[in-house]
This record gives structure tokens, sequence and C-alpha cells, in this order.
């Protein structure tokens, strides 16, 4: 039994931080970071277009927080998005300190570019690649830290609850399939979002919703969870990123016609050079509503992967797409073999991030005592019903290192946790997994089918547009398919480095996301960013202005409301 | 689809169950858009849930599906089907590591490496946050900007004839990494980098194949990062002999 002070499950953008302000806080505490990959390959690599912060003077915090609210429609809570946002100029600078390759004005200072919704030039980058130069700097930075003690691949289980607080956790390590367990004093998680529920997304492999569902499963309700952003902008087929970058540099959306068609929708007029809030630099639901509105219209294009629109870049020219946004012309390249130089980019929207996750307080604290959460997994909440972009990044180093401290100084004043009924829930947990995964034998349902019929029933009830009949028959769908999962086959009995235990583990976990998702969504009867309802086409401030909270039981997902944090901006029609 | 399938070989290893890596042959169904990471996810979904390999993000950026594709280090998430068929194709786990399984490789070794080259930004004074962040000018940030794009996806190691003879070599993406910070102008820590750089395991021990740099997904060329390197330490220990009194 491996003893820390402090746990943080996921080593991404938001665990790197949380391990850092950790270990910053006290060089006397020991952490254990757990991830089920090696943090390098965390999802927060794949983020391309930016992190957004004040950091010019022509910016306010005012500014950054008002588009943050309005985007978020309403639903954020405004006294978090006031302290995130004056945090963020702050940790934008400490990575720069920590060596990231933040792409440079010719005085030297960090850039900034046009982002989805922001009223200003605010997004700092590196290139289009930003995630992945954060990802590496951290992860860089992080090594330097001799109080922080790796984990790499190890899948976590169940958090160990016990006494009223989280004790410690028990992991699968995928080395050789040992059940581990881990005592901490307390634990953030830190494991991105669950855009794998879905089956079009533009999220790697690894977001199945793990964190999200060890504290559903703890007792912990997650926030907001119907609200599901879909980019405007990812490849048919694969669901591969097309950065919002792409748009903010000044690149056209148009339909078959090659017209530009959110001059429609009341996002115009349109203009050869890009206006903040306006036409493509719209913020991305009311974008991907378009893109369906036209697909009612029969303006889209039809491939062999349906509808899509262009993304138009070529009038940008060689030059400015090879420094800008050189990703999207290799990926477009490698993936489609057209060359945006000279060709529009087929594209269409696709599941990017969860607005919805662990609830948690502005000090990323849930309602377990110990349990601490940060990053897309938690809902604090400053992204409501519809983030903007590049304020994710920017999220997982404030709220992680928010994290970080927060864990620390509960850690710092309390004993170690005693062993004995640790062991006990940890032989508990050891029954559960042979029975459930490791020893399992017979069954015959195919984990695959049972993954592929959950991503199906969730594009057909949790989509961009929904309904009160498709969202009932996804919530069925899924109560059959948790029944379903009962009886999965293994073809894999070994101990060593078996990945189908580490799916079948991930896809329980997302069956739980998923519940959430559904039953949040379909109790919420109302339109409010990302979430639009055909049989409630209006936001409804009235009796929806507040976060649902789902919370599990033996009979499905309990949904329950908070309110939301109303301090200096008022309710008003969210128009651009 | 028109009923074409392909045909993967791939390497599978089970140790306790197998002496040695054996070949183990799968036919899949042909798609022309299929990168050689669907074929194996369609075989770990239907056909055979044993195959063991890694993978995320599948847009060449994570750095986790790296294999020998007939016998070259490749990505799998940015190699076609269409670019072998209909020849058969030879899938197996990278070389000049231990095997942990099937296609996973044990890379222990090089988590090792990286932090032995400090691979952070090294100052003798810090900065307070409070004071802004470093002016470092377009072309400051060219200067080692190519070495940040290691995505450590080990292809470089996989092709470097020296790491298979010498493992103790630091090779070529810890290499690269540990010059990046070399030439980041927010860095001082050069001299305490130069100890492991320039040791009898760093540098010295490249022949200067420059098989990294040619599979290099990422266009880092860790080689010319060796070279330069070679270059500098060169410079900096004839300074330390000829002008022994601390003027360098």
């Amino acid at each position: 039994m491996d003893t820390y002070d402090i746990i943080i499950v996921g080593g991404g953008g938001a665990g790197l931080r949380a391990a850092i302000a950790a270990a910053e806080s006290s060089p006397k505490l020991s952490i254990a970071l757990v991830s089920k990959v090696y943090p390098m390959r965390s999802h927060t690599v794949s983020a391309e277009g930016g992190t957004a912060a004040v950091l010019r003077d022509n910016d306010s915090f005012d500014t950054h927080a008002k588009d943050t609210i309005f985007g978020a429609d309403f639903l954020a809570d405004q006294d978090a998005v006031e302290m995130f946002i004056n945090e963020a100029p702050g940790e934008l600078i400490q990575l720069e300190h920590w060596g990231c390759p933040w792409s440079r004005d010719p005085d030297g200072r960090m850039s900034v570019r046009a982002f989805g919704g922001m009223s200003v030039n605010r997004t700092a980058f590196a290139a289009d690649k930003t995630g992945f130069h954060m990802l590496h700097a951290l992860f860089q930075t992080s090594l330097k830290y001799e109080s922080v003690n790796r984990y790499d691949e190890c899948f976590v289980t169940t958090l160990l609850v016990n006494d009223g607080r989280v004790q410690g956790i028990t992991i699968i390590n995928i080395y050789n399939g040992q059940v581990e367990v881990i005592t901490g004093k307390a634990v953030i998680l830190c494991t991105g979002g669950g855009g794998r529920v879905f089956p079009f997304t533009t999220n790697a492999a690894i977001k199945t919703g793990d964190g999200m569902a060890l504290a559903y499963r703890a007792g912990v309700a997650l926030k907001d969870m119907e609200f599901v952003q879909y980019h405007p902008t990812g490849l048919p087929g694969t669901g591969i990123l097309i950065t919002e970058a792409s748009r903010g540099e000044g690149g056209w959306l148009t339909n078959k016609d090659g017209y530009r068609y959110l001059q429609d929708y009341g996002l115009g007029p349109p203009t050869d050079e890009p206006v903040h809030r306006k036409m493509e630099l719209g913020p991305r639901d009311i974008l991907s509503r378009c893109h369906m509105q036209e697909l009612e219209k029969g303006r889209t294009f039809e491939g062999p992967y349906g509808h899509y629109v262009h993304l138009d870049l070529r009038h940008l020219g060689e030059n400015k797409i090879n420094e800008k946004i050189p990703f999207v012309r290799e990926l477009a390249r490698k993936y489609i073999g057209i060359d945006p130089v000279y060709e529009p980019i087929p594209v269409r929207p696709v599941v990017h991030y969860m607005m919805g996750g662990i609830s948690t307080d502005a000090t990323t604290k849930t309602t377990l005592a110990g349990l601490y959460a940060a990053g897309e997994t938690a809902c604090v909440s400053i992204n409501g019903a519809n983030r903007l972009g590049s304020n994710s990044l920017t999220e997982c180093l404030v709220f992680g290192a928010r994290a970080g401290r927060s864990a620390a100084e509960y850690a710092s004043a309390q004993s170690s946790p005693s062993s004995k009924p640790l062991e006990a829930l940890a032989r508990d947990e050891q029954q559960r997994l042979d029975q459930q995964f490791l020893r399992k034998e017979g069954g015959k349902e195919r984990i695959a089918t049972i993954r592929q019929e959950m991503h199906k029933t969730m594009e057909e009830g949790v989509g961009i547009y929904r309904n009160e009949e498709a969202m009932q028959k996804t919530c069925n769908t899924l109560s059959q398919l948790r029944e379903r999962f009962k009886d999965i086959s293994f073809d894999d009995r070994s101990s060593i480095f078996n990945t189908e235990v580490i799916a079948a583990l991930e896809l329980d976990f997302m069956l739980d996301v998923a519940g959430a998702i559904a039953h949040s969504a379909a109790n919420r009867k109302e339109s409010r960013g990302s979430h639009t309802r055909t049989d409630f086409p209006k936001r409804d401030d009235e009796n929806f202005l507040k976060h649902s909270l789902a919370h599990r039981t033996v009979d499905g997902p309990r949904i329950e409301y908070s309110p939301v944090t109303i301090t200096r901006w008022q309710p008003e029609e969210r128009k651009y | 689809m028109n009923g074409a399938t392909a045909t993967l070989n791939i390497t599978r290893y089970l140790p306790g169950q197998d002496q040695i890596p054996r070949s183990q042959s799968y036919s899949v169904p042909y798609q022309r858009d299929w990168v050689i990471l669907d074929a194996l996810n369609y075989i770990k979904d239907h056909i055979d849930g044993t195959l063991s390999y890694r993978w995320s993000c599948r847009m060449g950026v994570c750095g986790s599906c790296g294999m020998m594709v007939n016998g070259v280090p490749k990505l799998t998430c940015a190699v076609f089907l269409r670019d072998f068929y209909p020849q058969e194709i030879r899938i197996e786990p990278l070389v000049n590591f231990p095997i942990i399984r099937d296609l996973v490789i044990d890379m222990s070794d090089f988590l090792d490496k990286l932090k032995s080259v400090k691979p952070w930004i090294i100052r003798k004074t810090e900065k307070q946050i409070s004071e802004g962040e470093y002016l470092q000018t377009p072309e400051e940030l060219s200067a080692y900007q190519q070495f940040t794009q290691c995505i450590n996806c080990m292809l470089c190691y996989a092709a470097c004839p020296v790491y298979g003879m010498e493992p103790e070599f630091l090779g070529p993406a810890a290499i690269a990494l540990g010059y990046r910070y070399n030439q980041d102008s927010r860095d001082q820590g050069k001299e305490s980098r130069q100890a492991v750089l320039g040791s009898h395991e760093g540098i010295w021990q490249c022949t200067f194949v420059g098989e990294c740099t040619e599979v290099c997904p990422k266009e880092v060329d860790p080689a010319a990062a060796i070279q330069r390197s070679k270059v500098e330490i060169t410079k900096d220990w004839f300074k330390s002999v000829l002008l022994p009194w601390g003027q360098r």
C-alpha cells in the first residue's frame, strides 16, 4: 500500500499544473501523479488554437468576463468567472517562464489572436499546437520536482471513501494487471472530458469521462452535463479538429453555393477582414446550429461521411497559413489529401467539449471532503451553457493551480488515513474487479457492440437538436445497455497489458457519464447555449436559470438544481 | 465496400505464453481512407480482443502509436492502408526496445534519459510573474522552435543503429530536447546540461547516420541538434583550455 499526501489522477494540463502547484506549496508533501497513459499523451496535446487571458492594454478583465458570461448564455457563475479571468494572465506568464514556446510579436511579446465570441484579440498561442506545447512544457518542468512520483499507465478503478472523506484510490497497474491501493489525504481528479460517449468527436480515445464517473460513484453530483459543445469545424469521417484559429486568422465558411451563409443567421455583415464576434468568429454553439440549418435548406455538400461545408483559407495565402496555422495544413494534407493553400477544407460540426462535469466550487473543492477536481472533468462553472474557444486551456492552468494549492492546504492539516478500513474497502474492490472484469468468464456481449450502440443512441438523442421523445428513447436505451453490459465477454484473460479490460472499465464509466448527460438534458425544458430543444426553442430564465446536478442512484440519475451566481451582468438576450 | 480485404501480419508476444515473438495474420476490410491504426482497431473490436497496442489522438500529435510498418518506424495513425495495398503489411513493435506485449514496447529508459538532460528552463535569477514575460523575438524563437516539435514517439530510437547497439546512448530525442533548452534565449542552464550531453553516453556516440531525422514525423531533425551540440561543446572545450581563467 503506497502512501502519499496528495494523489492527482490525470497528467494533462490540469493534472500537471496541480502537481507543480502542490509541490511548490510545500516540499514536504508527497505527491502521486497517476495516469492511464504517459502524461505527454494526454489529450491536452491535441488543443490547437490558443489560450485566452487579458494580456494587452486594449483589453480589460471586465471585457473578458462579459464575453465569457455572454458566451455561456448566462449559466456561468459570475464570481468564479471573475476569479478565473483575474488569475489567467499570471498563469500564461508562468508558463512562459517555464519555457512554453509562445508565438511572438516582432517586439518579443507573446502574440495574441482573435477567437470566436471574444471581443478583443486575447488568445495567446504557440502556432496552432498550443496544447501540445503547453503540455510538454508542463511535463518537462514537472520532472524537476522530486516530490512528484509518477504512476504511468495505471488505471484508477475507484475512490476509497472512509469516514466521510476520500482517503485513497485503487488502481490496476496496466503492465501486470495487479490491483494496488494508493492512500492519500487528498485526491485531485484531472481526467478530462468524455467526448468518447459520442461516435463523432475531436476527442482522443482516452477521453472516456473516467474522473466524472469516479466522483459520481462516490456520491458527488455531476453538474450541467447536458451541455455538450459541438465544434463547427471537424474533418468528416475522422472528426479531427481544424482549429478555430483558422477562422481567427480570417478563414471563411461557405456552403455548396460558395456563399458565406452565416450572414443569414444574424451574424453578418460579411467582411473580408475578420471582425470580432461576427460571422466566422461567432460562438461555437451558434455556428454549429447554422450548419444544421444549412443542411435543412439543402445547401450543404454531401460526401461519403455525410453533410459538410467548406472552410476556405485560400485568400490567407501560403505564408500566413505556414506561419500561423501550419498544423491545419499538415492535417488537411495528410488525412484528406487537400492542401488548404489551394482548396477549401470540408468540415462539419463535431463533439468537442463538455461544459459539464464534477461539481466544484471556485477553489476546486467538491462536496466530498478531500476530493478536488479541475480542468474539463470539473464544472465550476465558468463555461455555463457554452464555452468560448481558448478558455479551456486557461481553465486547466488556473484551476489546476488552484486545485494543487487547495489540496496542499487541506492535506497539510489532515492526519494519515488509517490503513485497516482502507484494506477492507480495497478487498471489496478487488472482488468487484475480479468478478466483473479481471476473472470474468462467459458472457456474450462484445464490448465494441455495446460501445457502438451507446454512440448511436447518444447521437440520436442528445446531439445538436434535441426533443423529448428522442431523449427519452436514449435514456431507455442507455439503461438497457447498462443491463447488457453485465453480460460482456472477454477474449483476453491475461494480466499483462490487457487493453481489453481497460476498454471495458472505460465503457463502464462512459455508460454512467452518458446517462447523466441524457437525463440532465431531458429534464431541462428550455434551449440555452449548446442545449437546443426543438420542443422548447426559447431560453427560460424564470424556470431554468440554474445548474443541473445529476446524482447517481440505483434507479438511474436523479436531477436536482442549484442557483447560478449573478453578480454584475444581468441576463439579457444573447445576440451577436 | 466491395469485399476487398487487406492482410496484416502482426507480431504477437505474450510473456509466459510465447517463448519468442511470433507473427499472426489478420484480414480486414480494405478501406481506401483507413490508416493502419483503423485496421488495428477493427481487429481489436471485431476479430481478436487480445491484440495489444497503444493509441490515443489518432491525429499524429500524442506520439502513442509508433510501430514498425514493413520494417520502418511509423506513426500508425498517419500511414494509410492504400500506401501498401494490395501487398501484405508487416506490423511489428518498435525495434531497439524491450517488448512488454504484442506491439507495446517499454519506453521507461527514454523517460529517465529525458529527465537527465534537464528539459526545463534553468535561470540564475528568476523573474517574478508580476514583472511579465521574458521578451523573445521571433528570430530568437526560431533558433530553437524546430526542436520543440518532438512528440516523444520513439521512432528515432527505433531507427538509430547506435541506440540499438549501445542502449546507454542518450539518443536522438533526448539530445534534441536538451539542445532545445540550450538554444532558448530564456535559459541559462547550458553548462549544467553539458555534463550529460557531452558525456561518453551523450552526443559523442552518434556516428551521424541521420536515420533519426529521416524517420521523424515532426521534422525535428535530431541529427542537426547532435551535430551542432558537438560543435558547440568543442568550442567551449577549446575556450576552457585556451582561456583557463574564467574569461569564457
